[in-house]
């Protein structure tokens, strides 16, 4: 009957998934600095933190909200493009590359989120299997749209065009998004720190989100939506919200993601990464934010691994059987058993050591 | 205008054949099988080693490629989705994504990434009528998308295993009872969804003939929202869906813009869903208060 | 006046006429009964009054005011509350949890004292936390206020509706079969704690039930529905003693 009363104890959880996170940043950059760990690893520190803060954003949207999103990546996207137009806009006003990197972000999560409300007020009208593969549309109109984007700066400003043929910009003038080509060039002002602090605030407006009258009214509406409808709750309205908030923290992940390469391209941000996001919200598990942490680091350094062992040829294979093995041990009744077993096993030996206080 | 709509017809039907078998899993698993576009891919390679490498008659490969997927759809329902058919969606959505990573990766080992140049079965010739001058794929792709459509409802209307099928989509645990063998139903299902899914895989490269293990991938996806736009579920809403979206996308090719065009397909599907959340055909369910 | 004023209420589904010309008239502070066969359109009814169904003809008003057209987030905000008869608890919070979602609307901070948890955040939440605790104790929940809601027994769990309903501060509530699935001694100690919320919270109850013994006990006043129609209305005894009603429920 243990299962039976399962204490909130989220406070001390969030205390330690905290002091978890500083912990591991402070070893990882000390080994960073001290050359301790390898170049691949060292290189995948930004990248590793992206995921991070895109796992925990996606598992606000389907753990929290309950809602199953295929699109993901669109938001990062926008992100990443507004974050490089930003910081190219303010190379010469703002010289403090933390600064201009913040500022991109906040940006960046602005324009995420006014996506986030044309693609969500349509979207959160459907249900389940319908509302995904409108994600999954809308995830792929952004890459298309993004495509074909020309963006540039000169005397007179930025510019913006669809079409190649209509885009001109005055001598002296710069490109910045070059339709399918993408960006090239990039400042690559994102680094280690950077991404840890922006896991430490997605972490802190995530967790305060679920302690919260709006996060009790977005879970409500996940675990009941006629019945939170009855106690004055709009649901339209804190599914939105939900979603939004989810793809801003998306859109600051994605600058922090588009400024740590030399070039970038719209074809990144396709279905494939919304998906690798997605099985890190699984297998961490839904609305569990400290597993999503664990699985976005542990899922991105595994294929490294499998190269550093020679499995170079084999790893995305192993990844995927991997995967399935993970899905079906969880899944199928096989983890329940192996647990009854080991608790049986627990329960025998206990028996055979009598209790020194009766 | 008359050929492209020719065009968008063929290409239509060769969505529409994989829609079918998208939408007849997901009738009878309730699960969106992500892994199928990738048996397309298989059953493009079998039929390209069977013809490229073994000098086998265009025939024979397609048969080729139709038993092999059928045997690995049936085996990746019995392996990978059976041991699911309690557990959540989202589960058994990211198990069939990992079979996917899986029949691209071996795919990958087997084929490497070097794109194969698959020949057409029908040859390359095509005919000219009334000063339109259509391929013979573009015949063969849209005769077998009717032959294809009418066999699937002769079959799930007029025999018993079509009746099971029914039966096991509405409601799987009543279906038990009245003694119909469950696992039996969908490994059929499956079965013949990955068997439609060889020969599209096999026409679609006869028209657009580039081979490499991704193959699947894009015509997947796009099949997936055929069989969402017609209403998932429904056979003749998942042909309804892939001719439509077929001619959407040839037309939005030509007449509006080429790097567009897939934004243009999905934004049609988005607009159709929010006027018909069931899709065009599919029953819409209220939910009990 | 009358706190619930229904006035030839009617709805269709396609061709059939679920409820028909129901003419109701509630007082503060009541407590009413609405009975019928099973079918007889009692639920549809609560649907109309909470603004899940929008009646194809008729009137409803709260207070004076018209509340046809409304949606059920707004209706609530205007003081009705409900259960439901198969039940609907947000089954993965805590049984306090649910309670504090019922206070969405009157106990109100802003989002962005939510994302930081500042300004009157903790200020909210303790008092939140008080009054929860307050309607718990009333139906004996408080012991297990951090369980997860479907973690409690059947019994409880149609507690905790009422609870969370009592959290929006309602002037009238609805409850739909509170006591299906209960034994005779729960059900009599329910129907002592519905006759205690009605003093306490001054709400207005209104209660579906079939079992017509049941309610005679404690309603004041019963509305009789029979295939959507009304068959009678009047004081427990005036109903009991009525032939038509006697009919309906035993058949010829």
């Amino acid at each position: 009957m243990k299962q039976v009363k399962t204490l909130v104890k989220t406070r001390r959880d969030s205390v330690i998934a905290f002091g978890i996170v500083i912990v591991a940043y402070i070893v990882l950059q000390t080994m960073n600095m001290t050359g301790g760990i390898s170049n691949t690893i060292s290189g995948l520190l930004v990248p590793i933190c992206a995921y991070i803060v895109m796992a925990v954003s996606l598992n606000l949207t389907v753990g929290i909200l309950g809602e199953l999103s295929l699109g993901h990546a669109g938001f990062m996207s926008v992100g990443a493009f507004t974050g490089i137009v930003v910081t190219t806009v303010l190379a010469q006003s703002v010289p403090f590359p933390m600064l201009r990197l913040a500022i991109a972000m906040v940006v960046a999560a602005f324009a995420a989120a006014i996506v986030g409300v044309i693609v969500g007020v349509p979207v959160l009208r459907l249900k389940g299997d319908y509302l995904a593969i409108v994600t999954l549309a809308f995830g792929e109109i952004i890459k298309n749209i993004i495509n074909v984007l020309y963006i540039g700066m000169d005397d007179h400003g930025l510019h913006f065009s669809l079409v190649k043929q209509t885009f001109t910009l005055n001598e002296g003038g710069s490109m910045i998004i070059n339709g399918p080509i993408g960006v090239s060039g990039i400042d690559k002002i994102s680094t280690f720190t950077a991404g840890f602090v922006l896991i430490l605030v997605t972490l802190f407006v995530v967790l305060n989100l679920i302690n919260s009258r709006h996060g009790r009214a977005v879970m409500a509406v996940r675990d009941n939506n006629i019945a939170a409808d009855s106690i004055g709750i709009s649901t339209t309205r804190y599914k939105l919200m939900a979603f939004v908030i989810s793809a801003a923290l998306a859109g600051m992940a994605g600058t922090l993601y588009a400024m740590n390469y030399s070039t970038i391209t719209a074809a990144k941000f396709d279905f494939n990464l919304s998906i690798l996001v997605l099985v890190f919200v699984v297998l961490g598990g839904l609305g569990n934010i400290w597993g999503s942490i664990i699985a976005a680091a542990l899922l991105t350094v595994l294929p490294e691994l499998l190269r550093a062992l020679n499995f170079n040829d084999y790893r995305m294979l192993v990844y995927a059987i991997l995967l399935i093995a993970l899905m079906l041990f969880n899944n199928s009744g096989a983890k329940q058993k192996l647990l009854d077993r080991i608790a049986l096993r627990k329960e025998r030996k206990g028996k055979k050591q009598p209790k020194e206080v009766a | 205008m008359i050929s492209n709509l020719i065009a968008g017809l063929s290409l239509g039907s060769i969505y529409a054949i994989i829609a079918l078998g998208y939408t007849m899993v997901y009738g009878i698993a309730k699960m969106l099988n992500f892994a199928h576009g990738d048996v397309i891919m298989v059953g493009g390679y079998m039929c390209f080693c069977a013809t490229f490498y073994l000098g086998w008659p265009p025939a024979m490969g397609i048969l080729l490629a139709i038993i092999v997927c059928t045997l690995l759809g049936v085996v990746i329902e019995r392996l990978a989705y059976k041991p699911l058919r309690r557990a959540p969606a989202l589960a058994v959505l990211i198990t069939a994504i990992g079979v996917s990573y899986f029949l691209q990766n071996a795919a990958l080992l087997i084929w490497t990434a070097n794109p194969k140049t698959f020949t057409s079965v029908v040859g390359s010739g095509s005919v000219k009528i009334g000063g339109l001058q259509i391929t013979h794929v573009t015949i063969v792709t849209i005769l077998v998308c009717v032959i294809i459509m009418a066999v699937l409802v002769w079959f799930t209307s007029k025999t018993k295993m079509g009746t099971a099928m029914r039966a096991v989509s509405e409601d799987k645990d009543a279906a038990q009872l009245m003694g119909i063998n469950v696992n039996t139903t969908i490994s059929v299902t499956f079965a013949i969804g990955s068997g439609l899914a060889a020969v599209a895989g096999v026409l679609m490269l006869s028209a657009y003939p580039m081979l490499v293990p991704t193959t699947g991938s894009m015509p997947g996806i796009k099949a997936f929202t055929a069989a969402v736009f017609g209403g998932i579920g429904s056979i003749p809403g998942a042909l309804l869906g892939g001719i439509l979206l077929g001619i959407i996308e040839i037309f939005s090719k030509a007449y509006i813009s080429q790097e567009l065009s897939d934004a243009i397909v999905f934004a049609v599907l988005i607009i159709v869903l929010l006027v018909k959340p069931a899709g065009l055909l599919g029953k819409q369910i209220r939910e009990k208060v | 006046m009358a706190l619930l004023e229904v006035t030839d209420l009617g709805i269709s589904f396609g061709g059939l006429r679920a409820v028909d010309e129901l003419n109701m008239h509630i007082d503060e502070g009541a407590l009413v009964g609405l009975i019928g066969p099973n079918g007889a359109g009692k639920t549809t009814v609560f649907n109309m009054l909470t603004g899940v169904y929008r009646p194809t003809d008729g009137g409803i008003r709260l207070a004076g005011e018209n509340i046809v057209g409304k949606k059920p987030h707004e209706i609530c905000k205007m003081g009705i509350a409900r259960t439901f008869q198969n039940i609907r608890l947000f089954n993965k919070l805590s049984v306090l949890d649910n309670v504090k979602a019922g206070f969405h609307n009157e106990v109100t901070y802003s989002l962005a004292e939510s994302l930081f948890h500042l300004g009157s955040y903790r200020k909210k939440e303790k008092l939140m936390d008080e009054r929860a605790e307050e309607i718990l104790r009333v139906f004996d929940l408080d012991q297990q206020k951090d369980y997860k809601a479907a973690n409690l027994p059947y019994g409880k769990q149609r507690k905790l509706e009422i609870a969370r309903a009592l959290a929006t501060d309602p002037k009238l509530i609805l409850l739909d079969e509170p006591a299906a699935g209960m034994n005779p001694n729960e059900t009599a100690e329910l129907m002592e704690t519905i006759e205690l919320v009605r003093q306490r919270f001054h709400v207005t109850v209104l209660l579906i039930e079939h079992d017509m013994k049941l309610v005679s006990g404690i309603c004041e006043y019963l509305y009789v529905l029979n295939f959507g129609r009304l068959l009678a209305e009047g004081t427990p005894s005036e109903v009991l003693s009525n032939p038509e009603v006697v009919t309906a429920y035993l058949g010829d």
